[in-house]
Formats: C-alpha cells, structure tokens, sequence
C-alpha cells in the first residue's frame, strides 16, 4: 500500500486546496514564461509575416521598426531588378488610433501592393485585398469582424478580410490596406506644415514615399551579398530577415526578457520557499506516524519514500492545477501568452527539482525522528 | 534454541550526564521464557517503560547486556546492524495509546508491518484479515482508526504486533484504555498468543485486576527489581 497516497487521501480537502493555492502561484510564474514568450512572438509576427528576406530602408537607418525610414517609392523598381531578387514591395508602417464600433483602438497599418511582397501570410476569414481602395483586412486582435467599418483619418475603411496573430511588437493589431491608401492616409495624418511641404512637392513625386522596400529571394540568392549590392546604392541601406530579426530581438525583447525574467525568478524563489514549507509542515505533522513507523520497524527508504511522493505529488497536481489555470485563462489576459510543450515541460522539469530540493530539509527532519517519539502521551 | 528468548543482564539506563543524570534502571536482571507471559509493576517512574524500550531497541542501554532469542543485542554496543529489522522481523510492540496511523484502515495498519517486511499486499492482508478475526474486530477491518472505539484500536494494534510472529512481545500498558472486562479479553489473547507461538511476553500493567492473569510478576521501584514472585494462577 502506497503511504503517501493513504495520507493525502485522508487529508483531501486540505490537500486538493493546498495545490489550488499553490497552483495559482505556480500559474502566475508560468504566464510570466508565456508572456515573455508572447512578447518575443509578438516582436517578430510582423517581421516574419511579411516573410521578407531583406529589408532596404532609408540609407544610414536601421528601419523600419527600429528608426524611421522614408525612402521613394520608386526604389522597388530598382529593387526589384537587382540580382537574386525574385520580387519586391514597397510598404508604410505607421501606427494609428482609429475609430472601431467598439471604440477607439490603436492599429499598426501597413500599405502594401496586392500582388507584392508585403501583404498577410495567411488570411483567416473574408479574402485578401483587391483592387478596390478603402478595404482592409485586420487582425482578428483588432476586434473588428467581416464587414465592419473602420474611421480612420476621416476616411472609411471596409473589413473585407481578417488575419489571426498578425500583430505589431507592441501588441498593436495590424491593419492591411493598399498603398495607395496608405499614402494618402499618411499625407492626411500628417501634421499641417508638413501637409504643405509635401503637397508643394507633389509635382516632383513627393508623395510616393515609403518606408521600406521588401525583397524575396531566389532560394539560391545569398542575402547577404544580395544586402551587399543594395548597401551600395547611394541613400539605400538594406538588412537581411536576420539582421531585422536580431535588432527586434534587441530593442524590444531585451527589455522584456529582464523585467519579467525576475518576475520569474522571484516568483519561482517564492514558490520554492512555499513548498519547501509546505511539505515540511506535512511532514511535521506525521511526526508521530513517522516515529510509529519507525517503532515497527520501517526502513529509511519508507520514510524517505513517504515525504518524496508527498513532495511530488503536491508540486505535480499544483502544476497540473497552474496549467489549467493559465490555458484555461490565457484568452482573457491582455497581452499574449505562447506556451508550447517546451516551455510546459521545462517548466515542469524545475518545479520537479523545486520540490525535490524542498522536500530536503523535511527528509532530514524526518530520519531524525526517534522511535521513541512515537510513545509520549 | 540456545538460551530463553529475554535475557536482561546487569542492565543499567542513565538519562542525561553530571548533576541531573537521572538513573532509570540499575542493573536489572530479567529473563522471559517461550511462552511465558510476565507483567511488570511499579510506581510511576520506577524505569517500566525505560526497561521495554530498551528491550524493544528503541533507546541504548548504558550498561549490562541484552539478548533476544539467545543472540547478544547489545553488551557495550550494538551487535546487530539492523535494529529496525530486528523490531520488525522479532519484536512486537504494544503502545499504552494505540498508535494506529490514522490514514491506513484497520486491516492495512496490520498488514503494513508484513508488507514492510517484504510480503505481498494480498497475502498480507489475508494474515491481518485472520488476525483481526481473531481478535474479534475482522467486521471492523475497514474502519479507519478515528472511527474505531478505544477497545477496538488496542486490538487492532495488538493485531498488528502480532502480525510478523514476533519472538518477543512487549506492551506498554495495553489495557490501560480499556475496561476491565476488555482487559481481560485483551490479556487472555495474550496468553493464548504466547502458548500458540511460543512468544515471550512482557506486559507493563498497573491494573490489579488483571495481575492473576500473568505467569510472574516483576516490580520495579527505582529502578531495580523489587521482587519477582510466581502468580497464584
Ligand atoms: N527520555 C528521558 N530523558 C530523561 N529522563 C527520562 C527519560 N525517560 C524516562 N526518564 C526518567 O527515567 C525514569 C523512569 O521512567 P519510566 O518512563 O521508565 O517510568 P515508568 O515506570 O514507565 O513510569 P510510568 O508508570 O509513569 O509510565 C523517570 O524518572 C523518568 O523521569
Ligand atoms: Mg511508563
């Protein structure tokens, strides 16, 4: 008969709320891992849905999510013809406050040429753009179903599509639209002076200016030289996917990866600290079990036996509980929490040596308890 | 066998060192035969519990010598490697409280004493199940030790000293729960385990109305042996 099941059996109730308890914790550690691993997600969802290869931006910036980057929009031509280069799109990114019927939402929107590189990886429901202007499609995170309208810049906007997951680093939805809108819109968001500025250049193609031109390769193009022959363009700078992705990583993810990497910490010390005491308050509270046992003659690796399972027993259903809680609460957090079977089982793996480590001091305890102890009173 | 199953020698157990030692037993000689059931008297604190624990191997004695079924125990030191496996294999304990675990049901508080000696759980409780039985409780064998009545647990206990055939039987006041019709049942129990097995049995008692039921009694009175007289029955 297995002792350390009996004894919980016998002190349900208490047990089952101990692992609640201790669940709760447990999940607030976890989503600490899955908000981390959202924010790193969400950092680069919109660098990898573009699936661009290599980014030319705006000669001596780091664009266009690091810096800003206005370059012509006629660069993609020449992109375009460039060796290894099989296509290329031009795009704005802005971020923008729009009126949703829900209420005003804050919105990343990209313009993009249908049919170039630049538009959404995968459309969820409705389709992608056509050729009709004042469409959009929007990320499901935005709110905003099939058919529903969007004010933004006095313009209307028309939902005729919806992604899922497409969202900005910040956690912002993005917005598809076509370029041309996007122009127009930006000429329009625009703060006055620079309205003027621009329309008194407008004979000269003024307003065809984009942020960045996006490439993709051929399969057998090396990015790097292709990076190469486009960094020698006069007011041209150009990065590969890995470069863009890395400079993400740095600026947004490193922030991230310190502050809630101590949360985590914190919170895994105050779990330890918890269970640790837990187990040895169970343990504490067999005294005269464990010194009975010892009367009749049970050896060390009973008694041991007893307060390991125990120990495990506890931090396992508490992780079981925290998982629950965490999946079972992840579509009502504010910001995303990407959990996969790695961080689930790594996670595991350190609660494991938590209690292992734990239950330490309480086996000490316990194979210091003398027989006789099991006799007063 | 060489020799009876008890031999206390010379015994001595001191608690504590210089000015507050205090000297439970002196040099206490005590010998219980197969199938020879001896209560132990006295007045409290006279070193009745200290003489069964050390007996029992639960505490070391500071002088003498101890065997158990004719093997030397202790003479200066432990001779035996194992004294849980001792206790298990040839010893059974009887607690003035029962000390049952309140988290196993009465039939697998008695058969964790076989299964901790390496028997499988079904036979183990087939022997508890027969012992319990026996003990008049086998409708209990289920009940979880809160729910057992006082006289009902000291059985249930007694059941599981019992249960590893132990050599040597040690009862610290087992009928002190009990009323004296129980005691008496308890007490014949006792003595027909130590005809049956061929057990030695010492029983610390202070009930007068269960003294006729022993083969001798030994008194204590600070900590040595006062007077050892054959019962009347
Ligand atoms: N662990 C201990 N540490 C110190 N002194 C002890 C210890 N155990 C017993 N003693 C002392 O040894 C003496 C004998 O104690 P013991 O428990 O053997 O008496 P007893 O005859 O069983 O008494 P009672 O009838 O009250 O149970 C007492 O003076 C007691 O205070
Ligand atoms: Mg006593």
């Amino acid at each position: 008969m297995n002792l350390a099941l009996a004894d919980i059996r016998h002190k349900l109730g208490r047990f089952v709320l101990t692992c609640l308890g201790l669940g709760l914790l447990m999940a607030v550690a976890l989503s600490m891992v899955g908000i981390y691993q959202g924010v790193v997600t969400e950092a680069l969802a919109l660098s990898r849905s573009l699936r661009a290869d290599l980014w030319v931006v705006e000669s001596g910036t780091r664009g266009p999510f690091a810096e800003s980057s206005r370059i012509p929009g006629d660069v993609r031509e020449m992109v375009a013809r460039l060796p290894g280069v099989a296509a290329a799109g031009a795009i704005t990114l802005r971020t923008a406050e729009a009126q949703a019927p829900q209420g005003t939402i804050r919105v990343q929107v990209i313009g993009y040429e249908p049919g170039r590189p630049g538009g959404p990886s995968a459309i969820a429901t409705g389709r992608g753009l056509g050729a009709t202007r004042f469409e959009i499609v929007a990320d499901a995170r935005s709110g905003l179903p099939l058919g529903a309208t969007l004010l933004l810049g006095r313009y209307r906007y028309h939902v005729v599509g919806t992604t899922r997951g497409l969202v900005a680093s910040g956690g912002d939805p993005l917005i598809f639209m076509q370029l041309r809108d996007s122009q127009d819109l930006q000429f329009r968001l625009a703060p006055a002076a620079a309205r003027r500025a621009i329309a008194a250049n407008a004979g000269s193609g003024g307003t065809d200016t984009v942020n960045a031109i996006i490439a993709q390769l051929h399969p057998d193009a090396d990015p790097a030289l292709v990076a190469e022959t486009a960094r020698r363009w006069k007011h041209l700078a150009a990065l590969t996917d890995q470069q863009q992705s890395d400079l993400l990583t740095l600026s947004v993810v490193n922030r991230a990866r310190v502050q809630l990497g101590m949360f985590t910490v914190v919170l895994l010390f105050v779990s330890a600290v918890i269970i640790a005491l837990i187990i040895y308050t169970m343990t504490m509270d067999k005294l005269r079990e464990i010194a009975t046992l010892k009367l009749i003659g049970a050896p060390d690796s009973t008694i041991v036996g007893l307060v390991l399972q125990q120990a495990l027993l506890l931090g396992g259903m508490a992780y079981v509980a925290a998982v629950a809680i965490v999946f079972s609460a992840r579509d009502v957090f504010p910001r995303a929490v990407v959990l996969g079977p790695g961080e689930v089982a790594v996670m595991a793996g350190v609660i494991a040596v938590i209690c292992l480590l734990g239950s330490l001091v309480s086996i000490r305890a316990a194979l210091r308890i003398e027989p006789q102890q099991a006799l007063g009173g | 066998m060489a020799g009876p199953l008890v031999q206390v020698e010379k015994l001595s157990k001191t608690f504590g060192a210089g000015e507050t030692a205090v000297r439970a037993l002196a040099e206490v000689d005590l010998v219980v035969e197969a199938g020879e059931v001896v209560g132990l008297k006295g007045p409290s604190g006279s070193g009745k519990s200290t003489l069964l624990n050390l007996i029992a191997c639960i505490q070391e004695p500071t002088a003498g010598r101890l065997s158990i079924g004719g093997e030397t125990v202790w003479d200066g030191q432990w001779r035996v490697p194992d004294l849980r496996r001792l206790r298990r294999e040839r010893i059974g304990f009887i607690f003035q409280s029962h000390n049952l675990l309140p988290f196993l049901n009465a039939i697998d508080n008695v058969a964790l004493a076989m299964t901790l000696d390496g028997v499988d759980r079904s036979a183990a409780r087939q022997r508890a199940g027969a012992l319990l039985d026996y003990l008049q409780v086998g409708k209990r064998a289920s009940a979880m030790p809160a729910r057992l009545s006082g006289g009902e647990a000291q059985r249930v206990a007694i059941a599981r000293a019992l249960v590893n055939r132990p050599q040597v039987i040690l009862a610290d006041e087992p009928t002190a729960a009990l009323d004296s019709e129980r005691a008496r049942v308890v007490m014949d129990l006792l003595r027909q385990v130590a005809r049956d097995q061929q057990a030695a049995i010492l029983v610390v008692t202070h009930d007068e109305k269960i003294f006729d039921r022993f083969d001798r009694m030994v008194a204590l009175r600070d900590g040595r042996i006062e007077q050892q007289q054959r019962s009347a029955a």
